[in-house]
């Protein structure tokens, strides 16, 4: 079955890997995206993940179902948290399971990267020295892609790297 | 007749304009242009906003001709960085 899901509370790959996988299939994968200390050079304490939760809730469910249909069957499952995230805390965990390999590593693949252009979610992140800021996203596909206006003080990320 | 569209901000957005949500007031017939073009028209804090954002008309992603009606939820999208 396809699942996607936003949610605050913490993920458990466990579950999540649970809601694939069938006799049919021959493979299996998990993926984990985790919350890393380190941002380049600069020393990471958390992150903060914002969402705008009912859109990207619907976002999440057409990417799992393209996924599905690249792999030819539905056991596909994604989980995406949002809220303040500490250093090694689980940030998105994607299942898939296939009779094949190659499908199941294209599906997951594909889940991850669309999330990345797509997903209506923002992330924070805390530097040790007491800074945090917003990470430089992907401006989605379908919308007008213009640039930053020129801002005095904290920058919001380049806009045109879509 | 005006039409009100209810906005919302998030993440950088909604940081540099201290926020969230507001409701606008458009003429018949209006586009995201024409509310993008009122809000930036506040000056500041709104001028904050791109000529040309990133938004979501009623949770999908629109172009700035997108007409607009009453009651339709405009999202203004800063470079998503979701995973």
């Amino acid at each position: 079955m396809i699942f996607a899901r936003v949610a605050s509370e913490v993920i458990d790959p466990a579950e999540v890997l649970a809601r694939v996988g069938s006799d049919r299939d021959g493979a299996t994968l998990l993926f984990l995206g985790v919350v890393r200390d380190h941002a380049d050079d600069r020393p990471v304490s958390g992150m903060r993940y914002d969402a705008y939760e009912e859109m990207a809730g619907e976002v999440l469910s057409k990417i799992a179902a393209e996924a599905a249909e690249r792999l030819g069957t539905d056991r596909v499952a994604v989980v995406h948290r949002f809220g303040e995230l500490a250093i090694g805390e689980v940030s998105v965990a994607i299942a898939v399971s296939s009779p094949h390999r190659e499908e199941a590593y294209e599906a997951s693949r594909y889940v991850i990267e669309q999330l990345k252009e797509r997903l209506p979610v923002w992330k924070k992140e805390h530097y040790v020295d007491g800074v945090s800021e917003w990470v430089e996203g992907n401006v989605p596909p379908g919308t007008a892609s213009g640039a930053e206006p020129v801002a005095v003080g904290v920058a919001v990320g380049t806009g045109g790297d879509a | 007749m005006s039409v009100p569209v209810h906005t919302l901000f998030f993440a950088a957005y909604r940081d540099r304009l201290g926020l969230s949500e507001l409701t606008v007031e458009l003429a018949q017939g209006a586009t995201v242009a024409d509310l993008v073009a009122e809000l930036r028209g506040r000056g500041s804090p709104f001028d904050i906003l791109p000529e040309q954002p990133a938004v979501a008309v009623n949770r999908t992603y629109a172009m700035l001709d997108e007409p607009l009606g009453a009651g339709d939820e405009v999202a203004f999208i800063p470079p998503v960085a979701g995973g």
